[in-house]
C-alpha cells in the first residue's frame, strides 16, 4: 500500500451549502502533495476531515489503508491557516502541552524540543510569553510543534505566511528535509510558486468539486498545446513570414531589424517538431527553439476560467 | 490517550496564573474582612456616643423612671423656667430638654410634655422616652383599673405553645429563620459561582478563537473533550479561590477580634429595655432561650444531606450553565457580542433567587416552590432552599427530590449535548454574529 491517504467520494455539507461534492483523490506516500484552488473551493473542509475536525456526510476516508480512526490523530499533523498560540503562556509550557496532546511523553517532548530549540537557535526563547515574540518568531514555535511528533502525513496550509524570505527558505528546507526522511506532506497554498518548487503532485478543487489531480509533469504535458517559441536569424522577414504563414500557424512575432532578429511562437498541430526544424534549417541561422510549457500559475487560471 | 487531565491541568493553571486572578483572590478576603471591621467600629462610634438629656420635670411623675443607659443619660433641671431650661442647656451643650409640666393627673402630663432638640431628634432616643411613657401611661390605666402590681406582671407574662411535629420531634419552632439563612447562603453560593466562574469558560473560549489556537488544539484533541477539560478546570480554580477565601477570612476574622477585640455580637443585640417595674419582666429572657432553641433546632437541620445535596445540584448546575457559557463563547467573536445571549441565562438565576427569597421561604412546600425547585434551570438554588427542612415528613417529598435531582441529569445530558455541537461548530466561525437561527441550524450540522 503506497498510498497514505485515500479519499473516496467524500460529501460535506453545512445547511445548504455544499463544501464538498464526491471528492475522490489519492495521496502517494512520501510526496508533496499540493492541495489547490481558489478561497472557499472547500480545500480546508477537505483537510479539516483528514484531521476529524469534522466528519464527511457521506464518503470515507483511508489513512495508511485503514478507514480513518481516532487513534491517526497521532499520526498526522496539521498546520492550519489561522493559526496561533496561547498568548499569555509561556513558549517551553505551551510547546510540550501541545506536543503531548499529540500523544509525546513529556519527557521525550523536552528532548526532541531542546534539538529543535538548538536547530533554529531560539534557545532563550523557552521562558517568554508569546505575546513577547514577534509574528515570525511565533509562527517559528508553531512550526516546531507541528512537526515534533514526527507524523507520518503533514498537512501544510499556507506555511509560508507570516515569515520573511529568509525564514521562508528554512522552513521550505525543512519541508524538503522532512519529505527525504519519508513524511508524506499535503501542501495547501495560493502562492504558486512555491507549488511550482515543492510538489509533485497536485490536485486542484473549484466549488466542492475535484476538477484536476495527478502528477504536476504529467498535468503540464496535458497542457501544453504545442506552441514553440522560435528566435530565427534572417535579413527579410516580412518574405519569409508570408512564405511561413501558408504551413504553419504563427500566434505572433516581433522582428528585430537591427540583429536582424525574428522572434515568434507558432502552434503545431501535433507534438512533432521534425518537419518545422528542417523547414527553419533552411531559412537561417536557429538562435532559439523552445517549448513553452504552462505553469502552474497558468494552468490554475486556465482551469478555473474554462470551468467558470 | 486520555488527554482530558492534561487539559484540565492547563486551564485550572491558565486561569490560577492569571494575576487578576491571584489579585482578587488575596485582596478579596482583606477587603471583607476590612468591611466587616469597618462596619462593626461604626456601629460601635455611634453607640458609644453618649448623649445628654436634661429632664425639666414640673410634674410628680415620672420621678425614678430616667435612667441612664449605655447611650443617654438624664441631667434633672429644678427650679427653672422653661425659658430658662432652654438657655441653658444651649450654653452646655446638652443634647436636648425634655419638659414635663405640671397637670393633675399623667395622661394630660404626657399630652402636654415636650421634647426640645437643636435638629430633629435621635430616632433611638424618641423612642426610649415614648416608651417611658407609654409605660406609665399603661401603668396608670391599669391602676384606675384596680389592678395590682403583681396583677401586671403576671399579664405580662410571655405566651409559648407548645408546637411538635407528629412524630414526636420537639423544637421545630423558629428553625425556619436559621433554615432559610442556611437554604438562601447555599442557594446564593451557587448563583454567584455560576455567573462568575460561568463568565471565565465563556471567556476562555473567546480568547482560544481570537488567538486561532483552537484549530491547533482539536487536531489533536476532541472538541468536547476541550470544553470538558475547560469546565472541570475552570471549576477546580473557582474552588481553590473559594477555599483561599474561606480560609483566610476566617483566619483575618479571627485575628481581628483578638487583636481590636471588637464586639460582633454588639451588632446584633437588642437595645436596653427601659428601666422600671417591668425591667425585669422584658421579652430579654425569652430571647436568651430563643438563642438556646434556635442552637438546639440547628443541630435539628440534616447537614449531611445538604452537603451530599449541594455537591450534587452544585455541580449539576454549574456543568449545565458552564457548557451553555462555553457555547456563547463559541458562536461570538469578542465579548461584547455575548450580552444577548447572556441575559436569557442570567434571568433563571435571578428568578430562582428572587423566588427562593420571597416565595420559598414562607412556603417551602407551596405549588411555586415545587415547580421552581423541579424546574432543571432554577432548581440548583431553589431546591437547597427548601432543602433545610429535611426529607420526607415535614420536608421536601422524596418523589420531589428524586424527581428534581433525575430531571436535572436529564438536562444536564441534553444541555451539554446541544452546547458541544454549538461549540464544535462555533469555534470554527469566524467575523459574525450568529443570531439564534443560525445557532439552532448548527445543531443539525
Amino acid at each position: 500500500m503506497n498510498k497514505i491517504l485515500v479519499a473516496d467520494k467524500v460529501t460535506k455539507s453545512f445547511g445548504n451549502h455544499t463544501a464538498l461534492q464526491d471528492i475522490s483523490l489519492e495521496i502517494p506516500n512520501n510526496c508533496i502533495y499540493g492541495l489547490l484552488g481558489p478561497n472557499g473551493a472547500g480545500k480546508t473542509t477537505f483537510i479539516r476531515i483528514i484531521n476529524q475536525i469534522t466528519y464527511p456526510d457521506s464518503g470515507a476516508v483511508y489513512f495508511d489503508g485503514k478507514p480513518l480512526e481516532p487513534q491517526h490523530i497521532s499520526l498526522i499533523g496539521y498546520l492550519p491557516e489561522e493559526r496561533g498560540l496561547y498568548k499569555s503562556m509561556k513558549v517551553g509550557e505551551q510547546a510540550l502541552y501541545l506536543a503531548q496532546l499529540k500523544g509525546l511523553s513529556k519527557q521525550e517532548a523536552k528532548k526532541r524540543l531542546k534539538y529543535w530549540f538548538d536547530k533554529f537557535e531560539i534557545g532563550d526563547w523557552w521562558g517568554k510569553k508569546i505575546q513577547e515574540l514577534s509574528k515570525g518568531m511565533a509562527q517559528k514555535i508553531q512550526f516546531i510543534v507541528t512537526i515534533l511528533h514526527q507524523p507520518k502525513l503533514l498537512i501544510f496550509d499556507e506555511p509560508f505566511s507570516g515569515f520573511d524570505p529568509i525564514n521562508a527558505n528554512i522552513i521550505k528546507e525543512e519541508i524538503l528535509e522532512l519529505k527525504k526522511n519519508g513524511t508524506s506532506i499535503i501542501f495547501s497554498t495560493h502562492r504558486m510558486e512555491s507549488v511550482e518548487e515543492l510538489c509533485e503532485h497536485i490536485a486542484l478543487i473549484h466549488k466542492s468539486k475535484l476538477i484536476l489531480d495527478g502528477k504536476l509533469s504529467e498535468i503540464k504535458k496535458t497542457y501544453k498545446n504545442n506552441i514553440f517559441e522560435i528566435g530565427l536569424q534572417t535579413a527579410n522577414q516580412s518574405e519569409f513570414l508570408e512564405h511561413f504563414k501558408q504551413h504553419f500557424t504563427v500566434k505572433t512575432s516581433a522582428y528585430d531589424a537591427l540583429e536582424e532578429q525574428l522572434n515568434f511562437t507558432v502552434q503545431l498541430p501535433s507534438g512533432n517538431t521534425q518537419e518545422l526544424l528542417n523547414y527553419l534549417a533552411t531559412k537561417g541561422n536557429i538562435s532559439q527553439f523552445v517549448e513553452t510549457i504552462p505553469s502552474a500559475s497558468d494552468i490554475f487560471i486556465q482551469t478555473i476560467q474554462s470551468k467558470a | 490517550m486520555n488527554k482530558l487531565p492534561l487539559i484540565i491541568k492547563r486551564e485550572y493553571l491558565a486561569k490560577v496564573r492569571n494575576r487578576s486572578f491571584v489579585i482578587m483572590t488575596f485582596l478579596s478576603p482583606i477587603l471583607m474582612v476590612g468591611l466587616v471591621v469597618l462596619i462593626a467600629y461604626l456601629t460601635q462610634i455611634n453607640d458609644s456616643e453618649k448623649r445628654i438629656l436634661a429632664v425639666l420635670n414640673e410634674s410628680d411623675y415620672f420621678e425614678n423612671d430616667f435612667n441612664p443607659t449605655e447611650n443617654v443619660s438624664y441631667i434633672q433641671l429644678k427650679n427653672l423656667s422653661l425659658q430658662q431650661a432652654k438657655d441653658s442647656v444651649l450654653t452646655m451643650g446638652f443634647y436636648g430638654l425634655l419638659f414635663i409640666p405640671d397637670k393633675a393627673d399623667v395622661v394630660s402630663v404626657a399630652a402636654d410634655s415636650y421634647l426640645y432638640t437643636k435638629d430633629a431628634p435621635n430616632s433611638g432616643i424618641l423612642e426610649r422616652l415614648e416608651r417611658i411613657f407609654e409605660e406609665r401611661l399603661r401603668q396608670q390605666k391599669l391602676i384606675d383599673l384596680k389592678l395590682s402590681a403583681a396583677d401586671f406582671a403576671e399579664m405580662d407574662q410571655d405566651f409559648e405553645i407548645h408546637a411538635e411535629t407528629f412524630e414526636g420531634e420537639q423544637n421545630i419552632k423558629g428553625i425556619d429563620l436559621v433554615k432559610a439563612g442556611i437554604g438562601g447562603s447555599f442557594g446564593y453560593l451557587i448563583m454567584m459561582f455560576i455567573v462568575i466562574y460561568g463568565g471565565f469558560v465563556m471567556r476562555s473560549v473567546i480568547e482560544e478563537k481570537t488567538s486561532r489556537i483552537i484549530e491547533v488544539i482539536i487536531s489533536s484533541v476532541k472538541p468536547f473533550q476541550l470544553m470538558l477539560g475547560k469546565i472541570i478546570g475552570t471549576a477546580l480554580a473557582g474552588l481553590t479561590q473559594f477555599g483561599i477565601w474561606i480560609f483566610s477570612a476566617t483566619l483575618l476574622l479571627s485575628l481581628v477580634w483578638l487583636f481590636f477585640d471588637i464586639d460582633v455580637s454588639g451588632i446584633q443585640t437588642m437595645p436596653d429595655l427601659p428601666g422600671g417595674t417591668v425591667n425585669n419582666l422584658g421579652p430579654s429572657t425569652s430571647i436568651a432561650s430563643g438563642i438556646q432553641a434556635g442552637f438546639d433546632m440547628i443541630n435539628e437541620i440534616p447537614f449531611g444531606l445538604l452537603i451530599i445535596s449541594f455537591t450534587i445540584y452544585f455541580l449539576l448546575g454549574y456543568l449545565i450553565y458552564s457548557s451553555i457559557y462555553a457555547a456563547i463563547g463559541a458562536a461570538v467573536d469578542n465579548e461584547t457580542d455575548t450580552q444577548q445571549f447572556i441575559f436569557p441565562i442570567i434571568l433563571p438565576l435571578i428568578l430562582a433567587i428572587y423566588v427562593g427569597f420571597f416565595s420559598v421561604f414562607n412556603n417551602p412546600h407551596g405549588p411555586i416552590a415545587v415547580g421552581f425547585s423541579l424546574f432543571p434551570l432554577t432548581s440548583p438554588i431553589v431546591m437547597l432552599m427548601r432543602l433545610p427542612g429535611g426529607i420526607g415528613e415535614g420536608g421536601v417529598p422524596i418523589w420531589q427530590f428524586v424527581a428534581s435531582i433525575l430531571i436535572l441529569i436529564g438536562t444536564f445530558i441534553t444541555i451539554v449535548w446541544l452546547a458541544a455541537k454549538i461549540y464544535r461548530v462555533g469555534i470554527l466561525m469566524y467575523g459574525k454574529k450568529p443570531s439564534y437561527r443560525e445557532l439552532f441550524k448548527w445543531l443539525r450540522y
